[in-house]
């Protein structure tokens, strides 16, 4: 399960952007190769991760539901 | 200072949302309410008289938009337009399909009164874009041609992060594939002409500096089309701003060489600069396909709100996609569909009057807005 997130951070209740500056925060929280979830429940979340990613030269692995809310999946690449 | 300069107007870049009336439309509209009060229906002289200056608005946002005169008629404002186009387009067809066709980042317009069609029992069929915001033609006229469409709609540019849409290559398409084309022109009509083989045709005259309860819907001839609703009152007749309308459209050909060329100039400037001096952001839209006066980016980690907020603060006026600065959850349909980031999202569109100057002292004051709002948040 190479996809599976070695650290989830729970952002649900959140506005953006700050689900994404959670995940800014911690990103270094995990190894180079590893993956990182958040968990949010602001639609715009849904554009934001994968954006984020590609500013930030970071892989977005992909999304599944999470209760209510949803579980983002990010590699982190650098 | 110049004296005819509205008040407010150096730092003012949300001329998509609104803009102060085209001087030539405002001197059009005090005369017309002298000339053009009475109802030109009626037998009258007073009547004659206002019915021959419809007539000449007319004529005159016919000539400009391409179209035969009795092709044209004048809509309470850009919305009504494209809802009586595309309402009275789809039930024209409604025996051949009920398949509404639209790109993903058309007006909310066009979604919502293609949605009110899907509520009636219709289907809707959303065209993605690539991530500036353009449809592939091909994929959109295969979406067009299948089963059971009534009428297809696609911009001819987008509102908030101005591409231009392959409108003519789309509607030859359409045209093979005996489909409707409905092209809603508001935010380029004036600027730019309006691409060839259009079926339907609407704009809003407030997108060129027109009144803002001024829409324009042409249906070309052939083109099967009945007025949604109750049919006994053919339009529109408030004729003094149908007259301004025309005024500022006239006006706004006129001019347009000149204006594009300096706005494109300062667009350009903005994007590259904003590119250049601000870390981790999203200057969004064609970088050269475009309309020539509106650029839209995104500032990672900034809440759009408060950068709205703080630009209004240091005297600019922008716009915002973001989803905190609508009464919604949900960021701009537009932003969305590109993947574009949609938080922290600026729109700046220019006025015919917007000055060098006014874009210099926008660009000197960005980059510390945004570290500041960054700061706040700990980033």
């Amino acid at each position: 399960m190479a996809d599976e997130p070695t650290l989830v951070l729970d952002c649900t209740g959140m506005r953006c952007p700050l689900p994404v500056i959670e995940l800014t925060r911690h990103l270094e929280d995990v190894a180079v190769d590893e993956v990182i979830g958040v968990v949010a429940d602001d639609p715009a979340a849904k554009s934001d991760v994968p954006a984020w990613c590609r500013l930030r030269g970071q892989e977005f692995v992909g999304a599944q539901r999470h209760g209510s809310a949803r579980l983002y999946l990010v590699r982190r690449l650098t | 200072m110049s004296d005819s300069a509205p008040p407010g107007c150096a730092g003012y870049f949300d001329a998509a949302s609104a803009q102060p009336l085209h001087p030539a439309a405002r001197e059009v509209l005090l005369s017309a309410y002298d000339e053009g009060w009475a109802d030109p229906r009626a037998l009258h002289s007073p009547g004659r008289r206002s019915r021959m200056l419809l007539d000449n608005a007319r004529e005159v946002v016919a000539t400009l938009l391409r179209a035969r005169p009795d092709e044209v008629s004048f809509r309470a404002g850009g919305t009504a337009a494209v809802h009586a186009g595309l309402l009275g387009t789809a039930q024209a067809r409604s025996r051949v399909g009920r398949t509404v066709v639209h790109s993903a980042v058309e007006h909310s317009a066009v979604l919502h009164a293609a949605r009110w069609l899907e509520e009636q029992g219709g289907k809707n069929r959303s065209v993605p874009v690539d991530a500036t915001g353009r449809v592939e033609p091909d994929e959109f006229v295969a979406a067009a041609a299948g089963e059971g469409v009534a009428v297809a709609c696609l911009q001819q540019a987008n509102h908030e992060v101005a591409t231009l849409q392959p409108v003519a290559e789309v509607a030859t398409g359409c045209r093979d594939a005996g489909v409707p084309l409905l092209v809603d022109a508001s935010h380029a009509a004036g600027r730019l002409d309006p691409p060839e083989g259009w079926s339907v045709l609407t704009a809003g005259a407030d997108t060129w500096g027109g009144p803002r309860g001024v829409g324009i819907l042409a249906v070309r001839k052939g083109v099967r089309w009945r007025e949604p609703g109750p049919a006994d009152e053919r339009g529109y007749a408030d004729v003094p701003t149908a007259l301004a309308a025309a005024a500022a459209l006239q006006a706004v050909v006129a001019e347009r060489d000149e204006v594009n060329a300096r706005q494109h100039a300062l667009v350009e400037r903005i994007r590259s600069r904003v590119a250049a001096t601000v870390p981790d952001v999203d200057v969004v839209g064609a970088p050269t396909d475009r309309l020539p006066h509106l650029v839209t980016f995104s500032c990672l980690h900034v809440q759009g709100e408060a950068l709205v907020t703080e630009l209004d603060r240091h005297g600019f006026n922008v716009a915002s996609g973001s989803a905190c600065t609508a009464d919604t959850l949900e960021p701009s349909h537009v932003l969305a569909a590109m993947g574009a980031l949609t938080h922290g999202n600026i729109r700046l569109s220019l006025t015919a009057d917007t000055t060098e100057d006014d874009v210099e002292r926008f660009l000197a004051v960005l980059p510390d807005v945004v570290a500041g709002l960054r700061g706040r948040a700990g980033m």
